[in-house]
């Protein structure tokens, strides 16, 4: 079964979702090869230019309410835990309306990747602010340029205990792609913050360039180099900042319900005893 | 005819609800049937809880108001229920902690006995609350109930600090003489207490789930405590989200993943998860949503009860749905209807409302066992593995069949938006009309399901001309009453898709009809508006507590 689905693609002309695309679908080849079978792959989605990427992919997946994704994919790992979960997710749809599911599935250590397609608008709804644009932001909900600072999804996802955190740049896909691969191997919660450039409301392709480097993080169980990283650049449009792309982070601690009471459907009948 | 009622009551921490318990266990081993109904707070230490304990040798399902024992662990319990005591009541209290004047027996005939708890507790070197084990013991010596029986109860609910609290019953049971002598109860089956909650959950199991998700929310809370301490009993994952939304959400997860799965709340949780509710419409994904109603509205009065959440439920989740709202009356149908619901989810890929109370989720009922040999899990429709399987393939009664994620061959696609029979998006006028065609005639299969059940019960005098319409818990002090005072009583079960048949047929040769609800409006007969069905009289209680049997006996009776 090819990996593509029979389905006209509606992103715009140089969508940073191109790139996010081709890296996860070489991630999903590559996985295959290492004897993850096509079927026990699971994506979920919210609502947002993010989520066309379920249409455009010949794999299982749950199409699920904006910013509820996360929540779908904590309860399709916990019906049957042999699938492999990839919940993606849009900056407006994990760090504004559904931010309490993400917090807590990094809290819980359970094991799905999360990986957030960051263009840091709402770009379906034609371009409003999110959690992650910088101050001055001028959209449409915010034409005198927004009054609100970013937070650092990176730093919050540190401070909810999240046991592997990386940063990508969607014009890197092969770097994305490892990241992927990686992140699904990882037992426990992954997440991957993606920046992608929106070519329609927020196009920052010239700012990125100008500014990314990767990384190779030596010690990845040092919070404390983990945040020195994360800390390098804050979501702002600060024109000497640089920013680091990379796996920052990465322990084991225990996974959500490892080794817990089987898959649902292979359950089997159930007794009941009174006492 | 035997019909006891008994009160104990407390502050909140000194175990009136334990103690209330044992008592029904009492009398349920000496062949009577037993309902309790608890009243507590919502505090953890002190303000005012009691148990109110109804034995008979007929069914009971409420409670009732004139007390024939007052067990009090504090003076506030006598204060507030004195006033409901039988002229010929017997009050036992705490002495240590209450003195009641000389002259308090006013009529002379009420019997009062005060037992040292304290004393006697500490004697025994036992811990504080004990002296709700020492209420009980000096309780059962009063009213003729031998040692071996108590014992064996009490054996049987304390596996910790058994033999203490033996100790501590034996030296209060020794402390009083006996008064009465309560009789032997006729009942010879073999029954259990258990609470609504308790009932939801057994059902549920029973008919296959696989896991359960909650975040906690009085009265619901309950089955998440239940269902997680027999986790491995049950072969089921329960789990604690962080809000409803997460909770009805992975829920869906979970069967989209081939998991029966079902969550659990009340009012303002299940406003929640109103767009899931949606969700479940739109993607075919089953869930059971336990809705266990208190008053409202918003927190309201959390740890009481009403039915006021009808019309809300009812017409919950956007766009055109149809969905399974159904209310159980007790325990029993509480069990019965919840594996159904269940099977239902599966078999109509829809989400079905369990509607009930918190007098039906904390009370205690007598409980059959022999529901659950009606239960089992039913078939389904799944995928034959032939061809390209679709998610949403566009078959004449509109139910598809079912895959899993893992299954080698398939792609499932699930969705919230509006899809072609792959699961891809749609946004054209063509297919837009082709899958909500395909949903309607699944509704359409829904209701014809729905008038196949027996969605509506039919008790008391069948051939009166006056009919006392109810649902959901009211139907048990009603249905005792009206047995009694010979009105015919029709319980609508299923609220959604509406049983018009069944209930029309129900209303043959009735001329006049009272809807007796624990609501402020009288919401069922909106409902009822809707099918042409005119109530001529409502009797409503909106105070958060449930209808006794005998406040409903009175109201009845004057409506003749």
């Amino acid at each position: 079964m090819k990996l593509d689905a029979d389905c006209q693609n509606t992103w715009c002309p140089g969508c940073g979702n191109f790139g996010i695309l081709q890296a996860l679908k070489q991630a999903v080849e590559v996985l295959n090869k290492k004897g993850i079978a096509p079927e026990d792959i699971v994506l979920t989605a919210g609502i947002g230019c993010h989520a066309k990427t379920i249409d455009y992919l010949n794999l299982n997946s749950f199409y699920g309410l904006h910013g509820r994704g996360i929540a779908v994919a904590q309860g399709v790992k916990i019906g049957n835990p042999k699938l492999k979960i990839i919940a993606l997710a849009g900056d407006g749809d994990a760090y504004n309306e559904g931010i309490s599911h993400l917090i807590h599935a990094a809290k819980r250590n359970i094991d799905i990747a999360v990986l957030i397609h960051n263009n840091r608008t709402f770009a379906l709804t034609a371009g409003q602010f999110t959690a992650t644009s910088p101050r001055g932001f001028k959209g449409v909900s915010s034409p005198q340029g927004s009054n609100e600072d970013s937070f650092n999804p990176l730093k919050l996802m540190l401070a909810s205990k999240a046991s592997f955190i990386a940063r990508a740049y969607s014009a890197k896909s092969e770097h994305l792609r490892d990241l992927i691969v990686k992140a699904v191997e990882h037992q426990g919660f992954s997440f991957i913050d993606i920046l992608q450039p929106c070519v329609s409301f927020f196009n920052t392709c010239q700012f990125y360039n100008q500014r990314v480097y990767e990384v190779e993080e030596s010690d990845l169980t040092s919070e404390k180099r983990a945040l020195e990283k994360i800390q390098e650049w804050e979501y702002d449009d600060k024109e000497t900042c640089k920013i680091p792309l990379g796996l920052f982070y990465q322990i084991q601690r225990p996974v959500y319900e490892q080794g817990a009471v089987g898959s649902a459907v292979f359950r089997g009948r159930k007794k009941i005893n009174f006492l | 005819m035997c019909d006891y009622s008994i009160l104990i009551g407390g502050s909140a921490g000194q175990g009136s609800r334990k103690a209330g318990f044992i008592i029904g266990q009492l009398f349920l081993e000496l062949g009577y049937r037993v309902f309790i109904y608890d009243d507590y707070q919502s505090l953890i230490k002190g303000g005012h809880n009691f148990s109110q304990i109804r034995v008979s040798n007929k069914e009971v399902l409420s409670h009732r108001e004139k007390i024939d024992f007052l067990l009090a662990l504090d003076k506030n319990t006598i204060d507030k229920h004195q006033g409901d005591l039988d002229k010929d009541g017997i009050i036992v209290y705490n002495g240590d902690k209450i003195s009641l004047p000389p002259h308090f027996s006013k009529n002379g005939k009420t019997k009062i006995v005060g037992m040292p708890l304290m004393a006697i507790v500490q004697q025994a070197g036992g811990e504080g609350i004990m002296e709700n084990i020492a209420l009980i013991a000096g309780f059962a010596k009063i009213a003729g109930i031998d040692w071996l029986l108590l014992s064996r109860v009490l054996k049987r609910e304390f596996k910790k600090w058994q033999d203490l609290n033996l100790k501590v019953a034996e030296a209060a049971f020794g402390s009083v003489s006996n008064l009465i002598k309560i009789e032997k109860g006729a009942e010879k089956k073999s029954l259990t207490l258990l609470t609504g909650n308790q009932a939801v959950s057994l059902g549920a199991v029973k008919a296959g789930l696989d896991s359960y998700f909650a975040y906690p929310m009085t009265p619901a809370t309950g089955i998440l405590h239940y269902l997680i301490q027999r986790q491995n009993d049950f072969n089921i994952k329960a789990v604690q989200m962080e809000n409803e939304i997460a909770v009805v959400n992975a829920a869906l997860g979970a069967a989209y993943a081939g998991a029966r799965a079902m969550v659990g709340t009340s009012g303002g949780g299940f406003a929640l998860m109103a767009e899931a509710l949606s969700l479940s419409v739109q993607a075919e994904t089953p869930v059971v949503i336990i809705e266990s109603q208190r008053s409202g509205p918003a927190t309201g009065v959390p740890t009481y009860t009403s039915q006021s959440d009808l019309l809300f439920v009812l017409s919950a989740g956007h766009g055109d749905i149809v969905k399974f709202v159904i209310a159980p009356g007790d325990a029993e149908q509480a069990c019965f209807w919840t594996s159904k619901a269940l099977n239902l989810a599966w078999q109509y890929q829809t989400p079905v409302v369990l509607l009930i109370d918190k007098e039906i989720s904390e009370s205690t009922f007598t409980f059959s066992p022999d529901i659950l040999n009606r239960i089992k899990i039913e078939k389904f429709f799944t995928w034959d593995k032939k061809g390209k399987y679709q998610r949403y393939k566009d078959v004449n009664n509109g139910i598809s069949p079912l895959a899993f994620p893992g299954t080698k061959g398939a792609v499932i696609k699930s969705t919230s938006y509006e899809h072609d029979e792959f699961g891809l998006g749609v946004e054209d006028e063509e297919s837009v009309v082709k899958m909500q065609n395909k949903r309607l005639r699944k509704f359409e299969a829904m209701k014809r399901e729905a008038e196949r059940l027996p969605a509506v019960e039919v008790y008391g005098k069948k051939d009166s001309s006056k009919a006392v319409i109810v649902w959901g818990s009211t139907k048990g002090p009603v249905q005792e009453a009206a047995e009694e005072l010979g009105f015919k009583v029709i319980q609508p079960v299923i609220l959604q898709p509406f049983p018009e048949k069944q209930i029309k047929n129900a209303l043959k040769g009735v001329e006049k009809t009272v809807l007796i609800e624990t609501t402020a409006t009288g919401q069922l007969a909106e409902v009822l508006n809707g099918y042409a069905i005119k109530i001529d009289k409502k009797i409503l209680k909106y105070d958060g507590r449930p209808f006794s049997f005998d406040e409903i006996k009175d109201k009845l009776s004057r409506w003749r």
